[in-house]
């Protein structure tokens, strides 16, 4: 009988704790920071996504900048793992869509209508830009994303183990396979090409005389220059003298830096962490010519900022772009030099920052302006696809390189009709 | 006090309750008691399973990129892409292959195991749980143990470490097509990760076959060991070996996490759902091609396990074996 009365008591103060719940769920809800703000602003509330940059320091930087912005409340989204793209795309057609992110030019984002036109607040200081970077977010004289980076991507090489093995830098792919062959070892590896090999697959393309696309938006990648450049990774692939399976992949320094490779193929960001494992002892050099009609290439990837279109706060998300990668230099030339390198877009911040003006990172600025090719924003991640399969299947796995290009065709074309008719 | 007496005064009981407490409110209404129960359940069902199943057909007729509310009707195109898809149907082949290992070599190694477990005398409990611990590590998690501790490719990998000491190079496990070793790291992962829960259904199988059997089949010349086995235990886990080798084959049909992870971009090693993850939420971003590929694999399952169930006879009464 007790227990009787104790259950009921318990069912009615459980309740009476449920609506105290619910009322003071609702109360809080009034307030102006319902948990989705972390800023010192007031009313607004903008989420933004970043993918976890790997050096450290760079998440504490972004949050301490919005945190800085006194117009909004912004909270940022940290996107671990390798699939930033898998967590952004779907979020981007939810209600829990981010307002703000980063991301690569790509021309499905503006035709799908998910990324705000940005050229009023970009017109103004549009001439202090990268007229590449400007150019690769412009679509019919729209500009669709702020860069905030550029990342050049080239090789890294350990000067000592090439003086010991009496090896040259490399200006041609048979001097690269060779080269591997001479900096093998018994515990080194010549060469590390990503993990997929897909970190250069761009690169292979341009430094066998060919492009992505054409000036008309036009397959210009399926060239014999490039069939020659995959049957030679084939022969690189099955050489022995590649470094495989690294327990980290191509944008982190760590196989160079431990002493796993000899050459490594990397980004400018991974420079600090270089410069303090091995001193002077590395230098850079461009992926190196494919054929007779080949040239040298860097790829100069980034990051841009861009605007969720279809966001509930549009203007007050535009507004914060540009406040702080348009109007906070001081901000832009932190988030480019203090953590990884990378080059200011702006040519007023590049001017200043004095990191990149010795040594390996002038030699990687060097690089990126003598031999760099900027995104495309025509081709896109389900082109960039296409042709990560060719790499997989060529390279990895013995394929005929004109039956994985002749595929790649055809997934490609139904893209770029999609896209431009 | 005789105990007629107290058979008389016991017997008026219950309706004396039954009259000072009448049920009232929630608990008299049985029908509302029923909704009460089982209605926030099926409001989250017909949310969360059928209205998506539902949209995915529906979305598998259009041309759905970029959007999940499309309008532009193109009938079995999406049907037509994917099942002409060199990755989709080598998926299935992926998966063919996958279940071939995975699912007799489970269902051996949790047997064994309960097995073992069974016939301890001794830590039986601390066996069981050391088996079973796995179980409760996230797939993500192994699969990195896997991938970037164990079967790396550098020298000081677990696996090409223990290599080294016999002379052998160091090996690319998850890189190289030819030879496959990828299937090496991805069964071992699975198995390390499941056999622990199956066991625990085996030894609950074990522990439910009476000790008169194995008396009398020692009693009728029965050896102890193979013999027994073969002709009691065994038998006698018919049931629960059919369920298993059921559940096992589903969990390889919705093998995800471990082949994600590991296999990369690579075109080869990928079973269905990592395929259908990459057209529809992926990189793709192609729900119509996606929810065609989920319907044809769905179907697919659907076959299959009636297919099996039908071979082992699952479901079918003690009578009609």
């Amino acid at each position: 009988m007790s227990a009787m009365s104790s259950s009921n008591w318990d069912r009615r103060s459980l309740l009476k704790a449920a609506a105290g719940l619910a009322a003071a769920g609702t109360l809080s809800a009034c307030g102006s920071n319902n948990g989705r703000g972390g800023g010192s602003g007031s009313g607004t509330n903008l989420v933004q996504y970043f993918h976890a940059y790997g050096e450290p320091g760079v998440e504490q930087a972004v949050k301490r900048y919005a945190k800085a912005y006194t117009k909004a409340n912004v909270s940022t989204q940290w996107i671990t793992g390798n699939n930033f793209e898998n967590k952004l795309f779907p979020a981007l057609l939810t209600k829990q869509a981010p307002d703000v992110f980063e991301f690569h030019p790509q021309i499905q984002l503006v035709k799908s209508g998910q990324v705000a036109d940005l050229t009023d607040i970009i017109d103004p200081v549009k001439d202090d830009f990268n007229p590449a970077d400007i150019k690769s977010h412009t679509v019919d004289g729209k500009i669709y994303g702020v860069r905030m980076i550029d990342d050049p991507q080239f090789f890294f090489y350990r000067k000592s183990m090439f003086e010991k093995a009496n090896v040259s830098v490399p200006t041609t792919l048979d001097e690269l396979i060779e080269a591997a062959a001479k900096l093998t070892t018994s515990k080194v590896k010549g060469l590390f090409l990503g993990n997929d090999l897909t970190p250069v697959q761009n690169n292979l393309i341009w430094s066998a005389g060919a492009d992505t696309l054409d000036d008309k938006n036009q397959i210009a990648y399926h060239t014999d220059g490039v069939v020659e450049g995959l049957k030679k990774l084939r022969t690189l692939f099955t050489s022995g003298h590649l470094l495989l399976d690294a327990p980290a992949d191509f944008w982190d320094p760590s196989a160079f830096n431990q002493g796993l490779c000899a050459i490594q193929w990397g980004g400018m960001w991974g420079m600090p962490a270089t410069q303090q494992a091995l001193g002077d002892d590395f230098g850079v050099f461009p992926f190196p010519k494919i054929g007779s009609n080949g040239k040298q290439s860097v790829y100069n990837g980034g990051w841009s900022m861009f605007v969720n279109a279809k966001g509930d706060n549009v203007d007050a998300a535009k507004e914060y772009v540009k406040w702080l990668w348009i109007d906070q230099k001081q901000y832009q030339t932190d988030f480019a030099t203090s953590y990884g390198f990378h080059i200011p877009p702006r040519a007023s911040i590049a001017a200043q920052a004095g990191k990149l003006k010795s040594g390996a990172a002038a030699d990687s600025v060097k690089l990126f302006n003598t031999y760099g090719h900027f995104d495309n924003i025509g081709w896109t991640q389900a082109m960039i696809t296409a042709f990560n399969d060719v790499i997989a299947n060529t390279v990895r796995k013995n394929g005929n390189p004109e039956a994985a290009l002749d595929t790649c065709d055809t997934k490609v074309n139904r893209e770029l009709k999609k896209l431009f008719g | 006090m005789s105990t007629t007496t107290a058979r008389d005064l016991a017997s008026p009981a219950p309706t004396k309750a039954s009259k000072a407490r009448p049920r009232r409110g929630l608990r008299a209404n049985a029908t509302l008691n029923f909704w009460l129960f089982t209605g926030p359940f099926l409001i989250g069902l017909v949310i969360f399973v059928f209205v998506p199943i539902g949209w995915s057909l529906w979305l598998s007729f259009f041309d759905a990129r970029f959007t999940v509310t499309p309008s532009n009707f193109i009938g079995f195109d999406n049907y037509k892409t994917v099942l002409t898809d060199p990755n989709f149907t080598g998926s299935l082949v992926t998966f063919t292959v996958f279940a071939a290992f995975i699912v007799p070599l489970t269902w051996g190694l949790s047997l064994s195991l309960a097995l073992l477990v069974h016939r301890l005398t001794y830590l039986r409990a601390f066996f069981r749980s050391v088996f079973f611990l796995p179980t409760a590590c996230s797939y993500v998690a192994a699969s990195l143990i896997w991938k970037m501790s164990i079967f790396n490719g550098v020298r000081f990998g677990l696996a090409n470490t223990v290599l080294g000491w016999f002379g052998v190079d160091q090996v690319a496990w998850l890189a190289n097509p030819t030879p496959p070793w990828y299937w090496l790291v991805i069964v071992t992962l699975r198995l390390w990760l499941q056999a622990g829960f199956y066991m625990i259904l085996f030894l609950a199988a074990l522990q439910n076959i009476p000790s008169e059997l194995y008396e009398a089949a020692a009693i009728d010349g029965a050896k102890p060991g193979w013999q027994t086995f073969r002709y009691i235990t065994l038998p006698q886990l018919r049931a629960t070996s059919t369920a298993v080798i059921l559940l096992l084959l589903v969990a390889a049909y919705q093998a995800f996490d471990e082949f994600f992870n590991l296999m990369g971009r690579a075109t080869w090693g990928q079973p269905p759902l990592v395929i259908l993850y990459k057209t529809a939420i992926g990189v793709n971003q192609d729900y119509g091609q996606g929810s065609a590929g989920a319907v044809v694999l769905t179907l697919l399952i659907c076959v299959v396990t009636l297919f099996q169930g039908k071979i082992m006879g699952f479901g079918r009464g003690e009578e009609s074996k």
